[in-house]
């Protein structure tokens, strides 16, 4: 055994170190820019111009080479449950009696600028890309499966019926970006609801949509400021939890929440050591100064007996 | 040759004739547990060839199976009861309850063991369980932490056991050895389970909008860490109740005479710490100003019955039975503490997420299945090691040497 007890308490001490140095400020930057990359690429969903065709579906199906679904893409009797996106079916629409009639929305991954997915991985196989895209690197994702737990949108899904699984979403069709088409569902939709562009270019064309038509829509883009804003963008002339968007989310990145969390940590690191080492001396000097009273206890009892002799 | 034949004949075999000793594995305990393995092996192989789906109702919404949820979210504050008892005898100096240290360290490790056996079930490709190590790195994860911590506290605890191993194999030098980090090893123990602990109630608040407003708080890290605390204490009364009962022969004979004094002292600690616990419930309840949700249902039944009837009642259970001197009392107490801390851990890791969607489905029978021979697997490893290593009794050869 080469270690001794003097290099192993050495080892405990530099890996209690090295726990510490989890960065706290790379989740949530105090510099925006990064974050809200002014360049990156988006969708704008406009609602009230979706007629339920599920022509996006199909295309989505067609470009990322899913299986062929249960019902075909022209059966509108899949709109009497509300969906969500699966292992076999990045996007779906779904079918809403709302307070103005009955509404269609497409779901999807909505491409959060600050992934709740991309926090949550512990081998970091997620990625916000540049463009826009939030993507997922199989080569090592261990299947834990807690980017599901942490997404607000329910958008990632699992191959649970795969021994090799993996997850399946919607990737805002990261590779037809690089070659320079739209994203499936996009260049599908006969209706124009889904426009991509920039980021940034999208939400001054959804404001300019609504104060030209401040009846037909809400005076709020789902998505700009909704979990720290998303790449996919939403406007609607119902409030957004009528078509199935989740309005209790917040402004705040998810990052946030684990943010006072992580920053404990050093702390626990620093402070236990001094704190137990201490009660551990208190201890050590205690049964000393026992040992030693009775000792001495016992010589003076000695000498006693001697004297008395 | 014949020294190791002999080695293990004694403390494989128990001394006993290889057929003697098979002939004595047949009794109704044994028959149970086997019946539960025939059924449950055969999940398990299936799990692996057909994906999860072939064992559990796999849903998108809800990604977290009872091998989450019992395995690894009630596993492993029940097997807390090793930084409790080593912090208690070395950093705190009870040595009176040294007797109870080894069973506790034991319970920490074969708990902290399965709770990554239960991990190896669960994962999608569970022989990528060291990429977060040795891979690639996710450090802006709570799960992060928490991997690194149970793999980190997994070998601490092998340390802190392996004096037993030593004394089983008969090697000084190596024991010697173990002992000289004894003090470290309790003070990193204590640092890691003080941070994983709590990290795997941290897990939760990342999603604010999906686990019930009564269970999600800021505080829920430190729920996890206190409740911890009791759930170690009680599982360490809960644990030497069925040794000494089941397994009387190996126990120390003296052991037997002060185990209801210990077990009382235990009781006292514990119910300090879940007066505690109760108390920063309350709090968080005001904290978050919740109180209008107490009475709604089904969950502010839930959270009641939960808060009054598995901390408060227990609690006070712990209290009278250390007053009256009733161990049994003590005893109960310990049973009641756990199953409200696995109440808990249950209700945020499944129950009470995703509460507010229409459709959501628990766990399949077979998943039941595969728990239990998990389970069994763990019980049987467990009586194992106590059967054959000095665990609840001193080895003859290494007595009266201060460990």
């Amino acid at each position: 055994m080469s270690i001794d007890r003097r290099n192993f308490l050495k080892l405990l001490g530099f890996g209690t170190v090295a726990l510490g140095l989890q960065p706290t400020r790379a989740i949530a930057s105090i510099d925006d820019s990064k974050i809200k990359r002014p360049d990156s690429y988006g969708v704008l969903c406009d609602v009230t111009r979706c007629v339920g065709c599920r022509s996006c579906e199909e295309a989505c199906n067609t470009v990322n080479s899913l299986p062929a679904p249960e019902k075909p893409f022209d059966d509108y009797s899949v709109f009497e449950e509300k969906r969500r996106p699966t292992s076999k079916a990045f996007t779906v629409v779904n079918r809403y009696e709302t307070s103005k009639g009955t509404i269609f929305r497409k779901v999807q991954c909505n491409h959060c600028l600050e992934p709740a997915c991309a926090t949550a991985c512990l081998v970091h196989a997620y990625q916000k890309m540049p463009e826009g895209s939030v993507v997922w690197d199989e080569k090592v994702c261990i299947g834990c499966r807690y980017c599901m737990h942490a997404c607000p949108f329910y958008a990632p899904a699992f191959e649970y019926e795969s021994p090799v699984p993996r997850i399946r979403k919607c990737t805002l069709c990261y590779n037809r970006i690089h070659e320079g088409k739209l994203p499936g569902c996009v260049e599908a939709c006969p209706m124009e609801a889904l426009i991509f562009g920039k980021r940034s270019d999208l939400i001054k064309i959804a404001h300019e949509r609504i104060r030209k038509n401040p009846d037909r829509y809400l005076e709020h883009i789902y998505g700009e400021l909704e979990a720290g804003g998303t790449s996919w963008l939403y406007l609607s002339a119902v409030p957004f939890n009528e078509v199935g968007l989740n309005t209790t989310v917040g402004t705040y990145p998810m990052a946030e929440y684990t943010r006072g969390f992580l920053s404990s940590v050093p702390l626990v690191l620093v402070l236990w050591p001094a704190l137990l080492g201490s009660f551990y001396a208190f201890t050590k000097r205690n049964e000393e100064v026992k040992k030693q009273g009775n000792e001495k206890h016992r010589k003076e009892a000695h000498s006693q007996e001697k004297g008395e002799n | 040759m014949n020294v190791i034949k002999e080695w293990v004949a004694e403390n494989i075999f128990l001394g006993l004739e290889v057929r003697e000793y098979l002939r004595r594995l047949i009794t109704p305990s044994n028959i149970v547990a086997a019946s539960i393995l025939i059924i449950g092996i055969p999940l398990i192989i299936l799990r692996y060839m057909k994906g999860l789906n072939a064992v559990i109702h796999g849903s998108n919404d809800q990604p977290f199976s009872l091998f989450l949820g019992w395995g690894l979210f009630c596993g492993v504050p029940l097997a807390a009861t090793g930084y409790i008892m080593a912090s208690a005898v070395y950093l705190f100096g009870l040595k009176d309850y040294k007797p109870l240290l080894r069973p506790a360290v034991l319970t920490g490790f074969v708990g902290y063991f399965f709770a990554v056996m239960f991990l190896l079930v669960d994962l999608g490709r569970p022989w990528r369980l060291p990429y977060p190590m040795i891979r690639s790195f996710g450090p802006a994860s709570i799960l992060f932490l928490v991997a690194w911590h149970v793999a980190l506290y997994l070998t601490v605890q092998f340390l802190e056991f392996s004096p037993a191993i030593f004394e089983w194999i008969n090697t000084r030098k190596l024991r010697k050895w173990a002992e000289g980090i004894t003090i470290g090893a309790t003070i990193f123990g204590v640092i890691l389970s003080t941070l994983h602990q709590s990290a795997l109630g941290a897990l939760f608040l990342l999603a604010p909008t999906k686990l019930h407003p009564l269970w999600y708080t800021p505080y829920i890290p430190v729920f996890f860490f206190i409740s911890s605390m009791y759930a170690g204490l009680s599982m360490i009364i809960i644990e030497s109740t069925l040794v000494y009962k089941f397994l009387p022969n190996r126990v120390d004979p003296q052991n037997h005479k002060i185990i209801d004094g210990l077990t009382l002292g235990l009781g006292k600690a514990a119910s300090f710490v879940m007066i505690t616990y109760f108390f920063l419930k309350i709090i968080g309840i005001a904290h978050d100003d919740h109180w209008d949700l107490l009475l709604t249902r089904p969950y502010g039944y839930q959270f009641l019955i939960e808060i009054f009837g598995f901390v408060l009642l227990p609690c006070f259970m712990y209290v009278f039975g250390v007053r009256t001197g009733d161990a049994k009392l003590v005893r109960i107490a310990a049973f009641t503490s756990v199953a409200g801390v696995i109440l808990n851990r249950l209700t945020i890791s499944m129950f009470g997420l995703n509460w507010e969607l229409p459709h959501r489905e628990f766990f399949a029978p077979k998943e039941i299945i595969v728990v239990l021979t998990i389970i069994t697997i763990e019980v049987l490893i467990y009586r194992w090691v106590v059967n054959r290593l000095p665990v609840h009794q001193t080895h003859p050869k290494f007595a009266g040497e201060e460990e």
